[in-house]
């Protein structure tokens, strides 16, 4: 069996043997491992986009919004008719739970589309500017939107993110990116982030590259969202904004950009350090800022890149 | 007609300070070729200046107003030098999302300071300069709208003459051109980027005070949302190109009065947006930028 395929399956079942003793760990470890799991979904599938494919995006918490608003509509309108009143067995919800989170994933993938597009005429910064705009559109029509809840946000989602749902997507999550980036298709993502003009002279579509890339990222940040609903049980759209967003990106640059195993760890770090911080929560956000700027000034190529990748100018 | 005029008016004076924000991006920009995020919370410490330094000055009184735009003008041109001194300038050369990062971070890092220094509240602007309403057969003009009409035409005036007509404002167009080939004729690079910074977040200082006196109520977050909306004037103008700004700017404050009057007025922070990206997407320069197919 290939490598990566057999780290998948060991993975998913280290997942069912962590949910199998989840009862005997700390509510609140498994809260914080929740939030790490979530976090490395989202970091891993930008690092696709900004990572590996070298295009800007600063909408990701855009798509884990459509996400997770579709994926709570469907348990919480289409759940009651599809299990009865009984509520269903724990496989029927461990099913439309599923149907959920691809639905919302199918749907942030489709606005993922709607944002690539535009892509096609944009580069570099103009991107990056498109791609926030699109985010605080999708925020602000949700916000508008009464059927959601608008402003006040949907309340009572059911609770359905276990930690195995969570480390199973985050492995899925990481197996399917090294696959499409190692794959010979896949190669051409990183043409397209070291020289597009070189990459279209080999006759690279790299239009093609950099909406299969918003495509697929956005569609994890999807399932992400919808993670994040069933886990917080209540979502808002001023809770996917713009600082959401900033927040993903940082994860991908400290952790390197097209570095999957740094962004983990970056993920992880970044998650678990304002637990951490709590102690000092006014200076908090301070700290967290000013750690970012030292950074890029002394370690320009992110944290936990070791292989040293020239960075492209 | 009236109703039409009035909304007219008051789009031209909020356009008027995206116009003054926007200036700062497009001119960095243009000379740098990254977004300076920084500065929409340069700002927000303007009008704190402002807030601070209104208390020293007798309320409405045309001297003391001004003095209080000159002296958060000087303020925050010696921050936006500051910033370009210890963050950005030894990143010039990397990678430019590294720059884009540390201009996150510094924006992350003001907000938080503002937050901690000047507390999270709300707290009401004073009243700088005199007010009065004058009315013109049904259409209201405070004289606050009118200090920001004026005030904006004339530090636009003087900026047109600043990179038209002076020295350093030739070396700045030279260095936005091609900066190695402005160091070869003795232009000193350091110096030309210095004084860009200065000049914007002068300008952002100026565009903050005027804010405050317009919406009179200021915490260290109300930089964002007109920041990010002056940076979308400036992209959609065609970032780098000073008339640009101040067009992109107009158009933006006019469209966002207007849609604010609508019954679409919820809408509002997202119709900036769709403007732009529906502009992008049929003049990808903006609307008064040229294209620049990239060479190999």
């Amino acid at each position: 069996m290939p490598r990566p395929l057999l780290s998948l399956l060991v993975a998913i079942a280290a997942a069912l043997g962590i949910s199998a003793v989840s009862d005997h760990i700390d509510p609140y470890h498994l809260d914080v491992a929740v939030g790490i799991g979530i976090n490395i979904i989202l970091a891993v599938s930008l690092n696709l986009v900004n990572g590996y494919t070298g295009q800007f995006s600063l909408g990701h918490a855009g798509f884990m919004s459509v996400g997770a608003y579709l994926s709570a509509a469907v348990t919480m309108l289409l759940g009651p008719k599809l299990l009865g009143e009984s509520g269903g067995t724990a496989w029927q919800q461990g099913g439309l739970f599923f149907g959920a989170l691809v639905a919302g994933g199918l749907s942030a993938a489709f606005a993922g589309l709607l944002v690539g597009m535009p892509s096609l005429r944009l580069k570099g910064d103009y991107l990056a500017i498109v791609t926030l705009g699109f985010g605080e559109i999708i925020r602000v029509v949700f916000q508008n939107c009464e059927p959601l809840g608008g402003a006040l946000g949907l309340n009572g989602i059911p609770a359905y993110t276990t930690i195995f749902w969570v480390l199973a997507f985050a492995a899925l999550t990481v197996f399917t990116i090294y696959c499409l980036v190692h794959s010979t298709y896949g190669r051409g993502f990183l043409a397209t982030h070291d020289d597009e003009i070189a990459a279209e002279a080999v006759g690279l579509n790299t239009t093609r590259y950099k909406i299969v890339a918003f495509v697929v990222g956005a569609f994890f940040a999807g399932i992400a969202g919808g993670l994040y609903g069933h886990f917080k049980q209540t979502i808002s759209a001023s809770g996917f904004d713009f600082t959401k967003s900033i927040e993903i990106v940082v994860m991908v640059i400290l952790g390197g950009m097209g570095n999957t195993l740094g962004v983990i760890l970056a993920a992880i770090l970044l998650t678990l350090l304002p637990e951490v911080l709590r102690g000092f929560s006014d200076y908090r956000m301070i700290i967290y800022s000013l750690l970012l700027v030292v950074l890029m000034l002394v370690r320009p190529e992110g944290l936990f890149n070791f292989r040293r990748r020239r960075p492209t100018p | 007609m009236t109703e039409f005029l009035q909304q007219l008016l008051n789009g031209i004076s909020l356009g008027a300070i995206f116009a003054l924000i926007a200036l700062g991006y497009t001119m960095v920009y243009g000379v740098l070729r990254f977004i300076n995020f920084a500065h929409a919370d340069v700002f927000m410490v303007g009008s704190f200046v402002g807030y601070y330094a209104g208390k020293l000055v007798p309320e409405h009184s045309i001297w003391g107003g001004l003095f209080v735009l000159a002296l958060a003008m000087i303020a925050c041109a010696v921050l936006g030098v500051v910033i370009e001194r210890l963050a950005y300038r030894p990143l010039r050369g990397g990678p430019t999302l590294n720059v884009l990062i540390t201009a996150i971070g510094v924006s992350l890092l003001l907000e938080n300071l503002g937050q901690f220094v000047f507390g999270a509240t709300p707290r009401p602007f004073p009243e700088l300069f005199p007010v009065t309403t004058y009315d013109f057969g049904g259409v209201f003009i405070s004289s606050n709208q009118l200090v920001v009409i004026g005030v904006t035409l004339l530090l636009l005036f003087a900026l047109r003459f600043i990179v038209m007509r002076t020295k350093i404002g030739t070396a700045m167009r030279a260095v936005s051109m091609n900066k190695q080939a402005a160091s070869l004729v003795g232009i000193n690079n350091d110096l030309v980027i210095s004084f860009t910074f200065a000049l914007g977040s002068a300008l952002a200082a100026a565009g903050g005070i005027l804010y405050a006196l317009n919406y009179p109520s200021i915490d260290p977050l109300m930089g964002v949302l007109p920041g990010l909306k002056a940076f979308v004037a400036a992209v959609l103008g065609g970032i780098g190109n000073i008339p640009g700004a101040a067009l992109g700017g107009m158009l933006l404050g006019i469209v966002e009065t207007f849609v604010n009057g609508s019954e679409w007025s919820t809408y509002k922070d997202a119709i900036a947006f769709a403007l732009l990206i529906l502009i992008l997407l049929f003049r990808p320069a903006g609307l008064l930028g040229r294209y620049v197919k990239e060479k190999v």
